[in-house]
């Protein structure tokens, strides 16, 4: 039976983790690669990179970082990022990503979306939408990591991506994002029912009894964090225990 | 040991480059049918489309020297269905090795997403290429299409019911899932290939 993933997500600038990371007994909690390693061998299925860099120097550290992780990591990862088109799909598959997120750049432009499933194949490519449940009760697609509204909205905009070939849908309510309340379930159950690519859900963990809800209550066939696996809040094989005893299908 | 691993119009075969020389093998990635005639030991990965990977494959030249090898090959993904008879995907003849289709997932139910994205369990193998591994060790995946069981089925796992994980017949072998993405259980199936 197909397990449930669970997915850490590192934000990375100019080659280092943003965030601090806090394992205990780490000696070098900036190295992405590292980091990877530590959370491959913890038990995560997958793993995220996300270039928050500005820079065009940045974004060169970040391919050489991808074919470090490549070599490294014996999981698979996505990276995501600053990828506008698709030459910078291109440049960052050949250094050994799985698989690009494209977010923005994807509402300003959906074709991009097309273009890369039909150059690399639709599993290449995972829609991220960052979304907010607006006061008339529609949610709302935002650009630039929730810094701009747009007119599009999260259901329209996820069956579009997935009729141009996005071959996973990463949905991030920026109401639950950072508040450790628990995920968005009942709009992560209704995605996850009317598409028929897998949903990772994102924007909310605060503990393990989240990650039980995320998948019973939110069909979640995903669930990605940051913090709580950073700082150590929830650690991975205990949360992988937990939701095995409560029956979840989880890789153990 | 030489290892080649071939190069065509398809991704991830870095990956591949990088699994193997984990387990401190340095793989050539290379289409030069010389070398790829010339090694020990042939991987032929990727990730991508049916139609295309074999309109590259035919014009390359490249579907009579993958045909023509005698040394243990592997297939990965999209490398173990163009071994077969015929892809669905892009309704398009393949090399042929394996006399079986390969065909799209139909859901009997919603639960099931295609593709099939992440950790699937592997039962009921019976083959070298599982030597030390577990009846239930997860693999991961990443596929629309599979290979229903057939005679050359050495492995199955469930999705929607069971299908082959992996395939074998004379010098050649395949796995639908990536054992250079899996972890140890990965690890394990490459030094199996690679011994």
């Amino acid at each position: 039976m197909l397990a449930k993933r669970i997915i850490p997500c590192l934000d990375v600038k100019d080659g280092t983790t943003v965030k601090g990371v806090q394992f205990i007994n780490f000696r070098d909690a900036g190295d992405p690669v590292e980091l990877g390693k530590q959370y491959s061998q913890m038990g995560a299925d997958e793993l995220v990179y996300l270039d928050i860099t500005a820079s065009h120097e940045g974004r060169r550290t970040f391919t050489d970082l991808v074919r470090r992780i490549a070599a490294e990591v014996s999981i698979p990862f996505t990276v995501g990022g600053g990828i506008h088109e698709l030459s910078d799909v291109e440049r960052l598959l050949a250094a050994g990503a799985d698989k690009v997120s494209v977010n923005s750049s994807a509402l300003r432009r959906p074709e991009l979306i097309t273009e890369i499933a039909e150059r690399f194949g639709r599993q290449e490519c995972v829609c991220a939408i960052d979304a907010r449940l607006e006061d008339d009760g529609q949610w709302r697609c935002y650009l630039n990591g929730g810094r701009i509204p747009t007119d599009r909205y999260l259901f329209e905009w996820a069956h579009e991506a997935q009729e141009r070939g996005a071959g996973e849908i990463l949905f991030t309510s920026m109401n639950h994002d950072g508040s450790k309340q628990g995920f968005a379930n009942e709009a992560l159950a209704r995605l996850s029912d009317e598409l028929t690519i897998p949903i990772i859900a994102s924007g909310g963990a605060g503990c393990k009894e989240h990650f039980l809800d995320v998948f019973k209550v939110g069909h979640a066939d995903a669930a990605l964090a940051a913090s709580v696996f950073h700082f150590g809040e929830i650690p991975m094989r205990e949360l992988k225990l937990y939701l095995a005893e409560n029956g979840i299908n989880v890789r153990l | 040991m030489k290892v080649a691993i071939i190069k065509y119009n398809a991704g991830n075969i870095y990956s591949v480059y990088c699994a193997c020389k984990r387990l401190g093998c340095e793989a050539e990635i290379t289409d030069d049918p010389k070398t790829i005639r010339e090694a020990d030991r042939v991987i032929f990965p990727g990730v991508g489309e049916a139609r295309a990977a074999m309109q590259y494959l035919n014009q390359t030249g490249l579907s009579d020297v993958i045909r023509n090898l005698r040394q243990p090959v592997l297939g990965i993904c999209i490398g173990m269905q163009l071994l077969c008879r015929h892809s669905e995907e892009g309704d398009v003849d393949c090399l042929g090795i394996f006399d079986v289709p390969v065909v799209r997932f139909r859901p009997s139910s919603p639960e099931f997403k295609v593709p099939q994205m992440g950790w699937n369990t592997i039962e009921k193998f019976e083959n070298p290429l599982f030597m030390n591994l577990h009846e239930g060790d997860y693999v991961y995946y990443v596929h629309s299409y599979y290979i229903p069981l057939c005679p050359y089925t050495i492995a199955q796992t469930d999705y929607d019911g069971y299908y082959s994980a992996a395939l074998h017949k004379d010098n050649f072998w395949a796995t639908q899932f990536h054992p250079e993405k899996s972890g140890s259980v990965g690890e394990q199936i490459l030094r199996n290939f690679l011994s």
